[in-house]
């Protein structure tokens, strides 16, 4: 991929912890942004007109760009952030600090850490070859996500025992089970497709993301070839991300604050955007597994040119499919109730266990007949 | 003045109910006794009846005789045929004789009071934003009781001066007077100055002060307390603080030995005005204007704040250890003090006892007023011989602890609230011993004390007093006192506690009174403190009649036979 | 009396029980919700219409003649259920000669804006008609002492409001016309 580069040990790795650094960069700043949108959007939701104070100088004093921008509340993530950093540090006198402080960072590294197998498009170099951009794309990629993401939980979970709370144990327990219970029907929903795309013959491996993208070139998206599996993996993805209708472990109606109800400061922001995050990455992988990642659309072959314009456009594709999606899950937000937890249990293991379960069984069926016919007989 | 024979009960008839009242009280009187009001403005309690305000108008009837047989005429159902007064009569004129008849609630009756309280409203100001009377108004209250509620009165009402100075302590609104003249009488009868009288006629009738005379006995606002209305008024009280927002605790006056009762109203912890309550044993309905001044001293400038040790501020627990310390000597004197109360004097005793120490007493004399200022300028002198701290009748000056510091028999000095150079200690003497002072306010032994402990004045915490006629009276706490300060009792019972190496004696009074009832003071055993907060006990001071008591006849109070 | 009728259930058809029929009816709800017209109100820069009889800051005002109205009775004081109020009563010297037949007026007003509920029993016990909650509901200060309204500051904000009274006028009036004693 980088054979123009000089091939220097050190060189390559400082290259690719700039590449890294650049990648982290992108996501928080996507993860910032989305808190924005979050607030915009409820906002104009419920009638009213959101953040539309924060005010930088010099850019705020150039006509109608400045108050156009102030008005959309751009630099709101910015003083956000600033607030956090400068707020008061508070540690409640009960709390077990070592893992009080060691939470939020469990919380926000797995958040981080999948979205170094995340491709986000695709280079076409002059020569005519492609390769997937992305810092590492693993063979595994899928397994990898699943595997790494899961541990965000540890975050949630040793937030609410640290803080010595009722209210925050209680929202960590919340959160690890309903991580266990989901987990389970992510997991399976995404074996169709596994099998889907890796039908005997296939160039790509049914586990490579990219691989799982690049099989919807061309072709249907996966969400139409299998919509319960879309089904099941976005509800999934809703739980696992703990976002309303799931969002049990901080449900502030019942909990005060759930897991967080101790943290204030920079803390409590490292789990808000270590959420965000989350939310960017569920969408990101949704978009490569279910809506042709950086392809055009479904039964279209990519209308960009294949050189460096058209590395852009598919990046930029695949950006807008994201940016839709965590729309997406703020519009739910803002439309939903919040589940009991008994529903929410009652729903993942009675519901979108079976379904995902019977999902699998058939597709085994029609797979196998569709190998059936296509092979030859032994 | 009424004065019934209260022992003979008679039935009489109040609202066609059968009833028993005592012989030749008044209607108003009678009807109350039996839980009916009649409204009255001129009538008091206390003082001569004048029956010129016409509220209290009830109807009045006898049984009917035959006057040729006198024999009993009888209606047809057999029951005594009423003859009725044609109008009705006024209550406190009327006394109650057997078998009499009489209506406080009938429609005549109630069509009395609201013409009545339409002339009384006539020309009556709208005061009552500005009165100081408003919310003890007798008027207010029964023209919302009896009074039509809307004015017939289309023309102009009276002006008249409003700020008329009847002496140094009482303004007059004439506007407000309704021509009562409670005061006239109270000023007559009681405080024995007549100085007051109407002039004028009809609508131009005006209270006044005889010429060339004011209204400045020592009883003069008493007759602020008897005004019915707004019309008298208190110049200190006037426009200082409306009553709703006063808190009233029931006190006595310390000024002299009559132990006058007291209602000292406060707000928020400030004392606003003292006015007597009645007991019919001790004060009527009465005090002296000097009494009411009294309060002025809680907040005074000399009170004495903290606690100190040779004039440095110390916490009050180290200040009682450094005076436990000096207390340990020998030859100490212990300077008593008839201004403390009761359980004080008796925790004083105690402290006597413990120390070893010989106790020096002064009384305090002034003049008799023959009413409710008696010679006795202390509330509790009589406590002090009661509790036995003295057995002999105290001089006015402390020149036997003057004499006892001069051959050196006293080295320490304890003094209770007595001011030494005043009481004639010379200062050079003064000088040779070690003081220990307690007290409320600064004086010559606070300035020359080497441990200053400051004490609660009467209103700051609860006891009891013996007056000048053996009457053990408590009073209550009114007003909390300065933050970090303790009453004398809980000082004297630390000090005794640690001087003993024993328990502190809880310091509430109940425990105090335990202690008393644990056999220390015959006079006192079969006494509790319960009992003293619901009346006051008449103690037997016979054994005392061969001292020679300063205090001369007066209201209320016969000196011991001698 | 009308009779309870317990109404029948219809069972739940397949779409319905799924819910997701449900859930994109919502979503199109809060979606076109999204495009109406908002009702913030930009505050500082845009005000609020203060209806009548609004109930503002309390504040004390002066008749027309610009004698101060306020006699401490101290109604307002008791009536007040958070005790936001506290006067200091002073008497009117005799001879002032703006105030005639004025002998009690307040020597100190305090309401203390951080107690205040804005209740306005002041303005219904005043029976001088001198206290009113008028329209000011922006107070703010940066220190407890701030936000405590003296009794200058009062009349400041209160100002003149019409009478129909005149009730010093009037008792001046029955002085000179006659019925003087």
């Amino acid at each position: 991929m980088f054979d123009w580069l000089p091939q220097n040990v050190w060189f390559s790795v400082g290259l690719k912890v700039f590449f890294a650094l650049m990648m982290i960069g992108a996501v928080m700043t996507m993860a910032g942004y989305s808190v924005l949108a979050e607030r915009k959007v409820s906002a104009w939701m419920q009638g009213r007109v959101g953040p539309n104070r924060t005010a930088l100088p010099f850019i705020d004093y150039i006509p109608i760009i400045g108050p156009f921008l102030r008005k959309l509340g751009i630099f709101q993530p910015l003083a956000d952030g600033l607030k956090f950093l400068f707020k008061e540090e508070i540690v409640p006198g009960h709390v077990n600090k070592f893992y009080y402080y060691l939470a939020p960072l469990v919380a926000l590294v797995p958040a981080l850490t999948t979205m170094t197998v995340l491709p986000f498009g695709q280079m076409y170099w002059p020569d005519g070859t492609t390769s997937i951009l992305a810092l590492a794309d693993l063979e595994v990629g899928i397994l990898f996500v699943f595997a790494v993401s899961s541990l965000g939980v540890y975050g949630i979970a040793l937030a609410g025992w640290s803080s010595n709370n009722k209210y925050s144990f209680l929202g960590g327990i919340r959160s690890s089970a309903q991580m266990i219970s989901y987990e389970l029907a992510m997991g399976l929903s995404l074996l169709p497709v596994f099998l889907w795309v890796a039908v005997p013959g296939a160039q790509e491996s049914g586990l490579s993301i990219s691989g799982i993208a690049n099989s919807q070139e061309g072709a249907a998206w996966l969400f139409l070839v299998q919509p319960v599996s879309a089904l099941v993996f976005l509800i999934a993805l809703f739980a696992e991300t703990n976002r309303l209708p799931f969002d049990m472990p901080e449900s502030e109606t019942d909990l005060v604050g759930g897991f967080h109800t101790e943290y204030g400061s920079f803390k409590f922001g490292i789990f808000f955007v270590a959420e965000y995050a989350h939310i960017v990455i569920g969408s990101a992988i949704f978009t490569l597994l279910f809506l042709g990642g950086w392809h055009f659309l479904p039964f279209m072959n990519d209308p960009w040119p294949a050189n460096w314009i058209g590395t852009l456009l598919g990046v930029g594709w695949f950006l807008a499919k994201t940016v839709f999606l965590i729309f997406f899950f703020i519009w739910i937000r803002w439309t939903l109730p919040r589940f009991r937890y008994d529903q929410v249990m009652h729903l993942g293991w009675t519901k979108l266990l079976p379904l995902a379960l019977a999902n699998l069984i058939v597709y085994v069926i029609i797979v196998t007949l569709i190998d059936q016919s296509n092979s030859t007989p032994f | 003045m009424i004065s019934p024979t209260k022992e003979e009960l008679i039935t009489i008839n109040l609202n066609g109910l059968e009833v028993e009242v005592p012989n030749g009280m008044n209607a108003v009187e009678a009807a109350a006794l039996h839980g009916h009001e009649v409204p009255h403005y001129c009538y008091h309690p206390k003082l001569s009846v004048a029956g010129n305000c016409r509220m209290c108008l009830v109807e009045m009837g006898t049984p009917m005789r035959d006057r040729a047989t006198g024999e009993p005429i009888l209606e047809e159902d057999g029951s005594p045929k009423i003859g009725w007064v044609p109008k009705p009569v006024i209550g406190c004129a009327t006394n109650v004789s057997s078998g009499m008849h009489l209506r406080t609630e009938s429609d005549l009756v109630s069509e009395c009071r609201e013409g009545i309280m339409e002339f009384l409203l006539v020309n009556h100001p709208l005061d009552c934003p500005i009165c100081d009377q408003a919310g003890e108004c007798r008027l207010q209250e029964f023209a919302t009781d009896y009074g039509r509620g809307y004015s017939r009165y289309v023309e102009r009402k009276n002006v008249k001066p409003k700020r008329t100075r009847l002496g140094p302590r009482v303004t007059l609104d004439d506007e407000r007077c309704i021509l009562c003249s409670r005061c006239i009488r109270f000023s007559q009868e009681v405080a024995k100055d007549d100085v007051l009288g109407f002039v004028d006629r009809g609508s131009f009738s005006t209270l006044t002060c005889f010429p060339g005379k004011e209204l400045s006995n020592n009883y003069s606002l008493n007759t602020v307390d008897i005004c019915p209305v707004g019309a008298l008024t208190s110049t200190d009280f006037r426009f200082k603080m409306r009553v709703w927002f006063l808190k009233e605790s029931k006190s006595i006056c310390v000024e002299s030995s009559a132990g006058c009762n007291t209602t000292v109203s406060s707000r928020e912890g400030v004392i606003q005005r003292i006015t007597p309550c009645r007991n019919d044993l001790v004060n009527d309905t009465w005090m002296t204007d000097s009494g009411r001044e009294i309060y002025k001293t809680v907040r005074s400038e000399d009170r004495i704040l903290r606690p100190s040790v040779k004039g440095e501020d110390q916490p009050l627990n180290e200040t009682i250890s450094s005076a436990v310390n000096i207390l340990q000597e020998n030859k100490i004197g212990l300077v008593a003090s008839c201004h403390s109360t009761l359980e004080e004097q008796i925790l004083t005793k105690k402290l006597a006892d413990l120390t070893k120490a010989e106790i020096f007493l002064r009384g305090h004399f002034g003049e008799d007023d023959g009413i409710l200022l008696s010679a006795d300028r202390s509330p509790n002198l009589r406590g002090a011989l009661v509790t036995g701290l003295i057995q002999e009748y105290p001089e006015d000056n402390l020149l036997a602890l003057n004499d006892a510091i001069t051959k050196g028999d006293v080295e320490v000095l304890l003094v209770m609230n007595e001011d030494l150079i005043k009481s004639g200690i010379s200062e050079e003497n003064l000088a040779k011993v070690k003081v220990v002072y307690i007290g409320t306010h600064s004086n010559s032994s606070s300035q020359n004390a080497d441990i200053v402990l400051p004490g609660l004045s009467v209103f700051e915490k609860g006891g009891s007093f013996i007056n000048r006629s053996f009457l053990l009276q408590s009073f209550e706490l009114c007003i909390p006192g300065p933050v970090g300060l303790k009453s004398q009792a809980e000082v004297l019972s630390a000090i005794i506690a640690q001087l003993s190496n024993e328990e502190c004696i809880s310091t509430n009074l109940d425990s105090i009174w335990e202690l008393v009832n644990s056999g220390q003071i015959d006079l006192l055993s079969s006494i509790t403190y319960a009992d003293l907060k619901v009346a006051p006990v008449q103690l037997d001071g016979s054994r005392w009649s061969q001292l020679n008591f300063v205090e001369k006849e007066a209201l209320n109070y016969r000196p011991l036979a001698s | 009396m009308a009779k309870t009728v317990v109404l029948e259930r219809k069972p739940l058809s397949l779409s319905e029980r799924t819910y997701l029929p449900q859930i994109v009816t919502g979503l199109k709800t809060t979606f076109s919700n999204m495009f109406k017209p908002k009702v913030t109100l930009q505050y500082p820069e845009e005000k609020p219409v203060i209806p009548n009889n609004y109930r503002g800051v309390p504040t004390l005002v002066k008749d027309p003649n610009g004698r101060e109205k306020c006699v401490s009775c101290q109604l307002c004081e008791f009536v007040c259920p958070p005790k936001a109020i506290r006067i200091t009563p002073g008497s009117v010297p005799d001879d002032q000669e703006d105030r005639e037949h004025v002998e009690k007026a307040p020597q100190e007003f305090e309401i203390n804006m951080l107690r205040c509920i804005y209740c306005g029993y002041c303005q219904e016990v005043c029976p001088e008609e001198a206290i009113f909650l008028q329209d000011q509901y922006s107070s703010s200060g940066y220190s407890r002492e701030e936000m405590v309204n003296n009794k200058q500051k009062l009349y400041e904000l209160g100002g003149t409001l019409p009478d129909h009274h005149y009730k010093w006028d009037k008792k001046k009036e029955a002085e000179e016309l006659g019925n003087a004693h």
